[in-house]
């Protein structure tokens, strides 16, 4: 029997729920050309400012659109306040994990965690064994994916600790929607969002080396191909630093420089939007044209910050996620705030029997997948996609987890035939520094197919204003 | 800056004047192609220019004769070949986007919607496009991307860049021009037989000096004035003393510790120019004169690469 979603925007009865009612009244009044026509022109101006994202397998140099629904998601004050406290609460235990496995590792020893469960993980970098870093920061942006049960009730989907990507359309989606809409923000108290890289500019510079008194931050970027391209170069400008590619720094005496037309200039602090694996091809993949020779050295003789450190992944990875409530009783003596989604892991036999049992009723991801790839959505599957799962679960059932199918709250959204309810979920960013701070709301992104719960924009996903009301 | 994006800066700023020379050259030649003259003048006059331009061979290797129309189509609209009027604004475009931190969002928007207009506008049939509309519609892109450029950029590096791409650019199109007609520009040509006026009025046209020549002038068109308009009047904007000293003033402003060798290079062709006179000109030779120009100007533009941005040999 699936459950009911809960709606953003109304409740059961079918009025508006309170935080709202204003934007609902507002909306009920608009003609159905005005917003036809507000639809187009925010696709004409994305196009312009080419807000595009590349596909991966598709057409070289082909840009699409991530669609914009104008259609704002609506949190309030009192939700996003419990929201903020507990995902700051996330990271902080996060970043002590992080810390404690790259140095004494007590949360293994203490029995906690299963050793072979980390120190056996592709994501886990033997070469930061015993490395300090600033501050012991390790994942200074994190995007953490909150969704929304049919309890209502804030979950964690995922943490994403690694290149977490989508914070520059959280920002153009609010200007667009201003601009679109002004009237609307004039009659709602909705919390500013476009400080964001003055707050991430200052979190990079407060990670520096010691010593370094006035730090040069770069973005350092895989090129013009990259599917965050936009993103990349969005945010580069908006800090006012240089974006880089490998081809522009080299290392010389331990320290990173880049090329300018003024000769070569040091770098304190490298914001990488590239995986740790292409970052130096003298220790990682040797194959990599878009890292630079030396960066590792550089890095363990303290003389260059990397944001995100290397080896975060250890902590993002699905395998993991399930025992993050542990480290926040753990490292912080607290009990989590939001929780997690229930998960069965498939290397325990008892959940595995479980899950093999009720495969049609469950979601099954791999657990180094990304981007809505490598998953099994039981109830929207066919037998035959079951079928393959369940083979390669007995096969390599340490590949694998499993959740329950959520029933992903839902906001009003345009869709072919008018508005009707879609599946959303909200990825907050997270900025750790010398301390931790939220930009109000994050990215909201949306199923645009009915029914559908991958939200991700390579698989279809489309993305939202989100608003967080001050009153 | 980042010599990478001083590179980007630099190719942006080149490829979109190459773009608007060529709009100008074709816009010229199709309006030639409109009056009523003899069919082999055109077809010549495109020749020597498809030679000037290093065109002729990739025309040749898709056409089997010069047609006026399939010659303003390739030129405009191929987009297969590299040096087509699309592929500039393509070329322009990608160079903006690998940079668009460091242009202002007018530029960038300005480069974008261009290349978006103009891929829109291509996907037509070729022979459903309005060449004469099309080639005036860069030109008019082209002024608009020049004026964001100047009325929106800090002058700062980004800016100088992006203004040696433009002049030296500049330059060698009206060198190349010049160089296509150099046969009407003899000294001899002044006192026998007439000029062909289609052959002025395409290259005075396509270098924006046709009403200029007759500001300046206010008398009959003759190879010498011509000449001596194009070459060396400073007040001209796309004569070759004004390209210099543009790009000259544009390289002193971004010097560093290696370039002053390219520096006195640039400021020597400036001076040759400043204080050259037409007739020593053409006493020695107005081919062999534009032939050494152009090399100049190329062993300027390697200088340029190798001392601020990525040089094209490294490895």
């Amino acid at each position: 029997m699936p459950k009911t979603p809960y709606d953003e925007m109304y409740l059961r009865e079918g009025a508006g729920r309170a935080h709202y009612l204003r934007y609902a009244q507002w909306l009920d009044g608009q003609p159905a050309d005005r917003l036809a026509q507000k639809r187009a022109e925010a696709d004409a101006l994305f196009h312009r400012v080419g807000i595009t994202f590349a596909v991966y397998g598709e057409d070289e140099g082909l840009e699409r659109l991530i669609p914009f629904d104008i259609v704002p998601r609506v949190l309030p004050r009192e939700e996003w306040i419990q929201l903020e406290t507990g995902l700051k609460q996330r990271v902080r235990a996060l970043n002590a994990f992080i810390q404690d496995i790259y140095h004494d590792q007590q949360i293994l020893n203490a029995g906690v965690i299963p050793a072979e469960q980390v120190l056996c993980n592709s994501q886990y970098r033997p070469e930061m064994q015993g490395v300090d870093v600033p501050g012991d920061i390790y994942a200074h942006i994190a995007g953490i994916d909150i969704v929304r049960d049919d309890a209502g009730e804030f979950k964690v989907l995922e943490d994403n600790l690694r290149v977490p990507s989508g914070v520059s359309y959280m920002l153009e989606n609010r200007k667009m929607l201003m601009r679109l809409f002004p009237e609307l923000f004039s009659s709602h108290r909705v919390a500013p969002v476009d400080h964001y890289p003055d707050v991430l500019l200052d979190n990079l510079r407060s990670v520096a080396p010691t010593g370094v008194a006035d730090p040069t931050v770069v973005l350092l970027t895989a090129g013009a191909h990259n599917s965050a391209y936009f993103e990349h170069a969005f945010l580069a400008q908006q800090m006012g630093i240089e974006l880089v590619e490998g081809q522009d720094l080299f290392v010389r005496d331990e320290a990173v420089f880049m090329r300018t037309t003024q000769g070569p200039q040091r770098v304190d602090v490298i914001y990488r939007r590239i995986d740790d694996d292409f970052l130096d091809p003298l220790v990682f993949r040797p194959d990599s044209m878009l890292g630079v020779p030396g960066l590792l050295t550089a890095y363990r003789a303290g003389r260059i910050t990397i944001a995100n450190a290397i080896g975060t992944g250890v902590a993002d990875d699905k395998s993991i996620y399930p025992y993050v409530p542990e480290m926040i009783r753990f490292y912080l003596g607290q009990s989590p705030i939001i929780g997690n989604v229930h998960t069965w892991m498939l290397r325990r036999p008892s959940d595995r029997d479980y899950v093999l049992a009720h495969l049609p009723e469950l979601v099954v991801k791999e657990v180094h997948g990304a981007g809505g790839y490598g998953m099994l959505i039981g109830p929207a599957a066919s037998k035959r996609e079951i079928e393959d799962f369940r083979r390669q679960i007995i096969a390599t059932p340490e590949r694998y987890i499993a959740q329950p199918t959520l029933a992903l709250s839902t906001c009003p959204t345009f869709a072919e035939a008018g508005l009707a309810p879609r599946h959303i979920d909200l990825r907050p960013f997270v900025l750790s520094g010398s301390e931790i701070s939220i930009v109000p709301g994050g990215l909201t992104r949306v199923a645009l197919v009915e029914g559908s719960l991958v939200v991700n924009s390579s698989q279809g996903g489309g993305t939202k204003d989100t608003w967080v009301l001050e009153t | 800056m980042l010599s990478r994006t001083a590179d980007h800066l630099y190719w942006m700023s080149r490829y979109i004047e190459r773009a608007e020379s060529l709009a100008r050259l074709v816009d010229a030649h199709y309006k030639m192609s409109l009056l009523p003259h003899s069919s082999e003048d055109l077809a010549e006059s495109l020749l020597s220019t498809m030679t000037a331009l290093h065109m002729e061979q990739p025309y040749k290797e898709r056409h089997q004769s010069i047609e006026p129309r399939a010659v303003f189509e390739f030129v405009s609209l191929d987009r297969d070949y590299s040096g087509s009027i699309y592929s500039c604004l393509r070329i322009a475009r990608e160079n903006a986007r690998a940079v668009r931190g460091s242009l202002t969002s007018e530029l960038w928007e300005t480069l974008n919607s261009t290349w978006l207009d103009a891929r829109a506008q291509v996907a037509r049939r070729a022979s459903q496009i309005d060449i004469g509309q099309f080639v005036e519609w860069v030109k008019e892109r082209s002024h608009l991307t020049r004026g964001v450029t100047i009325g929106t950029m800090m002058r700062d590096e980004a800016f100088h860049f992006s203004r040696i791409g433009t002049f030296l650019e500049r330059a060698d199109s009206t060198a190349r021009i010049l160089t296509a007609h150099q046969g009407d520009l003899e000294p001899g040509a002044d006192a026998g037989v007439v000029p062909d006026p289609y052959q002025w009025s395409v290259l005075l046209r396509a270098l924006s000096a046709f009403e200029v020549y007759r500001r300046v002038y206010r008398d009959v068109i003759t190879p010498s004035r011509v000449a001596q308009l194009l070459i060396l009047r400073d007040d001209m904007p796309r004569s070759l003393l004004r390209c210099c000293k543009e790009v000259y003033g544009n390289l002193k402003s971004v010097a560093n510790e290696q370039s002053a060798e390219t520096l006195r290079r640039a400021g020597e062709m400036h001076a040759m120019l400043h204080f050259a006179r037409m007739e020593e000109i053409t006493a020695a030779g107005l081919p062999q004169f534009l032939k050494q120009f152009l090399s100049k100007l190329q062993d300027l533009g390697s200088r340029i690469a190798s001392d601020f941005l990525v040089p094209p040999a490294e490895a």
